[in-house]
Order: C-alpha cells, then structure tokens, then sequence
C-alpha cells in the first residue's frame, strides 16, 4: 500500500519528522489527506476522543507566539488522548543567552515523543530533528514551511473541489516572507496543481523562476482563470521597508475585493490562513461570502494535525504493530483507533 | 622565549619564487638560513636536530592576510596564542590580525596589546588597524600612530567603510604613511538582514539573502576611489564572478588593486546551507557554482594576488543557534593549503605564490617572509608532503573553536614542518610549544 516517504534530512526511511513538504512526498501527503477523512468523522461525534497516543507526550515548543496553530495542535493532541506541554519562550535564543541546542537538550531531558516546533528563523525544526530523539513537526520556521498549514489547505481544496490535481490555484500577496507560501506551493506541485503567483516584483522571492510557478502582476487578469484564490497575510511593517508604497496601493492593486471576487468563476474559492487584515489583502465584506473557506480551513486544521500525529506516533511502539498498521489501508488505521476506542 | 638551535632539513625540495630544486637546507641558531644545496648532511654533522624532508616541499613560510585571532574580546573562541597554533600548523609563519576584537584595534594603545600578545605566541603577528573609529565608519582613526608601530595593513573587517566621502578621506590620509588599506566589500543597505547567498537556494530555505551586487557595487565603488586618490586599496575575501571581472578590469586599465580570496569560495557553495548547518554561514556567503568557477579560474590565470583564509573562529554555543542568529564565519588556518592543493588546478609553485610571497607584499613583510629559501636570509619556512592525503575531524585541531565546515572531506597535501625565525614550531605535524 502506501509507502513511508523518505526523509531526505536522516535518509532513513522511517516517518521519523514532519520538516518540510517535500519530506512527505505525493503519496505521503495523500495518505495524511485519507487519515484526515478519518480523524474528522471523529471530531464530528458527542465526545470527540480516541486513545489512539494514550501515553505519549506532544510538546509545543513556540519560540513565536502563534495562539492559533498552537491551539489547533493541541486540540489535536488531545482528542488522541496524548499528554500535552507547552514549553513558551522568546523569539530570540540569544537573548535568553542559552544556545538553541541546549534548550532542545532540556526539552528532551524531559522524555517527550513529539515536538511541535514553531521558531521565526528558517531551519530551526530540522536543526532540532538532528538533536532530538523525539519526532519534530515543523509547525512555522521563519520563512520557510508551515507544511501542516499545506496540509490543511490541500484537504480544504479537496472537501470543496473533489480533487487538487489539475486545479489553477492562484497565490495573492507577500510571497517572499510566506512560509505559508513556499509549503502551499511544494504541495500543490506534488498535486500537479498549476500555480500562479501574485504580487508585486518586491512581494515575490529571489529566484522564482527556479520555483515552476507562473508569475503574474495582474490580478485581474488572473481571476476569471483559477479555480482557488490564496489571500496571504500581509506584515504591516512591509510598507516600512519600502517594499511597498502603503496599505492603501497594495489593496488598490492586489486585495481581493468585493468587485474582484466577481471575477471569478462560480465554483472558485477564497483561501486564507488567517489572521486576515480586512481592507487589505482582503475587503471587508469577502470573509464572510461563502466562496470564502476561512472557518473550514480551522476546522480541517484540527483533523489533519490529528491525522499528522497519528502518523508519526502511532505506529510505534511496538515494531509488529507498526508493521500491521503500514500493511493496511490508511481509512483502516483510523478505525482500529475507532474500534480499540469502544 | 622561543627555543632555537641547528636545524638540518633533509632531503626535500626546495619551491620558491626563483624556482624548484632539490636541496637540503640548514638553519642556524640565529634564525637565518646558512646554507642551500645537494648534499649537505656532511655539513650539517652536528645539527641539534634533522626534520626529515623527504617527498616533501620545503617553502618559505605562508603568510595569512586575514585572520580573526579573537582577542581581546573573544578569547573563548581564539586567543593570539591558540591562533598561532593553528596558523603553524597550517604552515603559516606569519598571520595578520584582523581588527574587529572587542574593543576594535583602532589606537596605538590596542595595536601594542595585541603586538605583545603576538611576540608570545608561535608565528609573526601583524596587527591590521581599524580605518575608523571603532569600526564605525564615521571618524578616521589614528592611522599615523598605528602606522608607526608597524601597523601596514588598515581595515574596518566585519564592515565595509560605507560612506564613499569618509572612505576617499581615509585613502587620501593614509597616502604618505606607506600602509595599503583593505576593504571588506558589502554594502549595508543591500545586505543587512541576510544571511546567505540570495538566490535559489536562499528562495527555497527562506532564509534571507545576501545579494551578489552588495559586494560587487562596493568592489567598483573603490576601484573608482583608487584612481581618484592614486592610493592602493585590496580587496578582502572577494567571492562573486562580477567583483572578479571588476578587479581584472581595473588592474588591465592601471589602478592599484589587489585581491584575495578565501579558501571557501573556490570549494563551497550556497548549496551547503540546505543543512541549516550555521558552519556553513559565512561572511561574504558562499555563493553559487558560476562564482566558484570564476574565482578559480581567476585564481588560475594568476589576477588575484592572495588566498587568505579568513579564519573565523567561534564557539560552539555561538554557532548552536538558528542560522539567521548564529555568527557567520569559519576556521580556515589549517586546511587552506591543503585546499588549495586539493582543490585548485595549481603547481605547487603558484599555490605557494597565492599563499606566501604575493601576500607578503601585501602585508609589506617581503623582508621577512616570502623570500627566496636561500643563505642570509630569515629561516620562516614551511615544509609540506604535497601527496599525503588527510582527513580533519570534529575533535581535532589546534585552534580553540571547531567550527571547520571541512569534517570528513578527503584533503591532499599536509603540513610536516614548520620554522618561524628558525625555530622549529611544528615539528612532523605536531606543535612543538
């Protein structure tokens, strides 16, 4: 059936770490989307719980704070029955005048299974993966990924659309700073989901014709033609940095207002990651039109990380009982989970 | 105080810049050469002690224009001392010391400080003075007090001087002190806030990027101030095809330029921050394949005029941080001959020019180093089997910190011996004090 994708960073093949995307490959990140469909009939019931990482500890380690995707994480942890630490710190190692790594050897003194990790600079979940013996999940590392905000994204995609392979998606807004956007993009492509960006030259990252994307200006243009609109958060501190000239233009040029969403065909959606500037990158009135999938991209959140969790956990930790759970189909492992919860 | 004795140096051959020959040397308590040639062993009867020569290169002594000895201010990284045993051990006779401590080197008062450290330590220290004050590009610092203790060498290393005014000012002071100043070639404003090469892979890691101009418009902004003033400036750690193109450019058409590279530009690229490893962060950043073919070819047809190692060190808890919070650079002493035999389409000839007799013109120490291995002269030299193949490990080395990019990488070439005033420092790759 499916296979462990292989992580390029430890070259096992084991699901050792959820670093980034591309780790997961196409068929990992559909088997996390199948286990997903699982996760969320449970959330769906009177007392949505399964003992499926009874006796494991998830830790948060947010170096940024992020209520969010700590809540959502959490809240995924556990309704797997899993124990939960939250370990909170400034941005900034230095500044606490401890070094990265040994704050990682204090957290794994601690006996965790899994760290959720979320930091502002680029890398940090895969140096920690090589000081860890825990699992890493990369929830948010500076720039770089957010891959379980991908994952989410891509099963929002497919619960509204039916299907992510062959859709136009067009991406909005501050590309270059988008960890968001860089994980997005590397799933969509693993898909074979075209992908167009959209943003100012200052907005977009170095490089990006190596992305394989196609690059637009022009929203306008791009509109009628995509079957999903992806609104990216936009920094307020952008316009400081004389990447662009204020709020005001980069709504004129790029927000999706009410007018423009009439541009779209009648099936399209309107993403976002949330939190939203209203009057920004999106007008005021579009959250609440219903091609937006803002509330159904929190929900979903809760049961892919539920689904991501469990993949990483729950094969352990007897090595006969991961071999069963690798041999049966995804849909299947969440109802053993079902079943040894009656 | 150094221990020094007759030392006989047999069988190896001899690779300066007047030629290669096989000849035996031998050296005399006073720290000069006495005699060059075949067969000596007759002679040399009564040595004190032979380091044996055979398959090896006997050359003069390497001299480093660029290296971060750390003190005062650092000394959990690098001290003078532990610098120098690693600049020995390397081959090095002779290191300039750069003056980005804490405090700068910027005052007679710093300059004296880190001389005395140096006469304790194993190789000759050359101390290189700050431009400004404090390295923060605004006032001149006292360059004519420096320069007369000896100081030949100024830079504001860590930093370039960004302020093209303060910087014509500075090349027009320095003019009648006979003192070269050198740049480190980054403008601020593009380059603050990143912490690798921008490009591809900078795109992808999301780490923000250095771009390849940031180096490039100051390498042309000096040429330009050169030809104004008619003073000489060298270029530090240049690491991009364009700033190489400009260089050549402007020597062709006459102005005073100089150059070195550092061994990690012609052997690394971008690439290796995949890792997120910070021992790959450096400042100028490792840039893309295209640029590393540049500086070798470059390298190659003889226009730049150095390799300096840029010998970063820092501590282990300094470089365990997130990549765009650990420090960039990396230790460079120990293998930068070793790359350039390795690594570098090179005689061991011009190997040796980049590593000895160009840069000790440079630092204006050619009485001393980078001289002819004949009689008369200062016995700094540096004996080393071009074929022995070596590979640097994690615990190894003589410098305090670790942070080598180069763990595991087959090296060609080592350091047997080393002289420095005619005592034997590094005696069959061990440091002897």
């Amino acid at each position: 059936m499916s296979k462990p994708a292989t992580d390029p960073l430890t070259g096992s093949g084991g699901r050792r770490h959820l670093l980034s995307v591309g780790d997961l490959g196409s068929e990992g990140i559909r088997e996390i989307l199948r286990l997903a469909d699982s996760f969320a009939e449970v959330n769906t019931r009177a007392i949505p719980k399964v003992p499926a990482l009874r006796g494991r500890t998830v830790a948060s380690l947010f170096f940024e704070d992020s209520t969010r995707t700590r809540l959502s994480f959490e809240t995924a942890a556990k309704r797997l029955s899993a124990d939960t630490a939250t370990f909170s710190a400034g941005s900034s190692s230095l500044s606490k005048g401890e070094s990265l790594r040994d704050t990682a050897q204090t957290v794994a003194a601690m006996g965790i299974d899994c760290a959720v990790v979320r930091h502002c600079s680029a890398g940090v979940a895969v140096q920690l993966s090589r000081w860890l013996d825990a699992a890493v999940i990369n929830a948010g590392d500076g720039c770089h990924e957010h891959p379980t905000q991908a994952l989410l994204d891509c099963y929002t995609i497919r619960q509204r659309l039916g299907d992510i392979e062959g859709r136009r998606v067009a991406i909005v807004g501050d590309i270059a700073h988008s960890r968001v956007a860089r994980s997005l993009v590397a799933a969509l492509q693993l898909l074979d989901a075209g992908v167009t960006l959209v943003a100012p030259a200052t907005l977009l990252p170095p490089a990006v014709d190596a992305w394989g994307v196609g690059v637009s200006s022009r929203i306008d243009d791009v509109l009628p033609r995509v079957d999903v609109v992806y609104l990216l958060r936009l920094q307020h501190e952008r316009q400081e940095r004389a990447l662009l000239p204020s709020l005001r233009e980069f709504h004129e040029r790029f927000g999706l207002s009410a007018e423009r969403v009439r541009r779209l065909a009648d099936h399209a959606i309107v993403m976002h990651p949330g939190p939203m500037n209203r009057g920004v990158e999106i007008g005021p009135e579009v959250p609440e039109m219903a091609c937006t999938t803002v509330a159904e991209q929190v929900a979903n959140g809760v049961s892919v990380r539920m689904a991501v969790l469990f993949w990483l956990l729950g094969a352990e930790p007897a090595a006969a009982a991961a071999a069963d759970v690798e041999a049966s189909p995804a849909p299947e492992r969440a109802s053993a989970a079902e079943v040894s919860s009656g | 105080m150094a221990e020094r004795s007759r030392l006989f140096i047999a069988g190896g051959t001899v690779v300066d810049a007047t030629g290669e020959r096989r000849a035996d040397v031998i050296v005399g308590p006073e720290g000069t050469i006495v005699a060059v040639g075949e067969g000596l062993a007759a002679e040399a009867a009564g040595a004190d002690r032979t380091l044996e020569a055979g398959g090896c290169i006997v050359a003069p002594g390497l001299v480093d224009l660029h290296a971060h000895l750390r003190q005062p201010g650092g000394e959990q990284a690098e001290t003078v001392l532990t610098g120098s045993r690693a600049a020995t051990l390397g081959g090095f006779s002779a290191v300039v010391a750069m003056p980005n401590t804490s405090p700068s080197i910027d005052s007679a008062a710093m300059v004296r400080e880190v001389q005395e450290l140096g006469r304790a330590s194993l190789c000759q220290v050359e101390v290189a003075g700050a431009i400004t004050v404090a390295r923060a590009g605004e006032r001149l610092a006292p360059m004519g007090e420096m320069a007369a203790l000896g100081v030949r060498l100024f830079t504001d290393d860590g930093k370039g001087v960004q302020d093209a005014g303060i910087m014509r000012k500075a090349l027009q002071y320095a003019s009648d002190l006979g003192v070269r100043l050198a740049q480190h070639c980054e403008v601020d404003s593009l380059a603050v806030g990143g912490h690798m090469h921008e490009g591809e892979w900078s795109s992808r890691l999301g780490i923000p990027g250095i771009p390849a101009e940031a180096e490039e418009i100051m390498v042309m902004r000096d040429v330009a101030l050169s030809r104004l003033t008619g003073a000489p400036v060298h270029f530090q750690h240049l690491s991009t095809a364009g700033s190489v193109a400009i260089v050549e450019a402007a020597r062709r058409s006459g102005v005073r330029v100089t150059a070195e590279v550092a061994p990690h530009h012609f052997t690394l690229t971008d690439e290796s921050c995949a890792s997120y490893d910070t021992r790959f962060k450096v400042n100028p950043p490792l840039r893309p394949a295209d640029d590393v073919t540049a500086v070798r070819a470059a390298l190659a047809r003889g226009t730049l005029d150095a390799i300096a190692t840029d010998h970063a060190p820092h501590t282990a808890d300094a470089k365990d941080l997130p990549f765009e919070e650990a420090p960039p650079g990396m230790l460079g002493l120990e293998t930068a001959l070793s790359l350039a035999l390795t690594e570098l389409d090179l005689s061991p000839a011009e190997a040796l020019a980049l590593l000895s007799w160009r840069p000790a013109r440079i630092a204006g120490i050619d009485d001393s180093h980078g001289g002819p291995v004949e009689a008369g002269r200062p016995a700094n030299l540096c004996v080393f089997d071009p074929s022995a193949v070596w590979t640097p490990d994690s615990g190894g080395g003589a410098s305090r910190s670790r942070n080598t990019p180069y763990v595991g990488r087959r090296l060609r070439g080592r350091v047997r011996h080393t002289l420095v005033a005619g005592e034997a420092v590094v005696v069959d790759g061990e440091v002897q004090r």
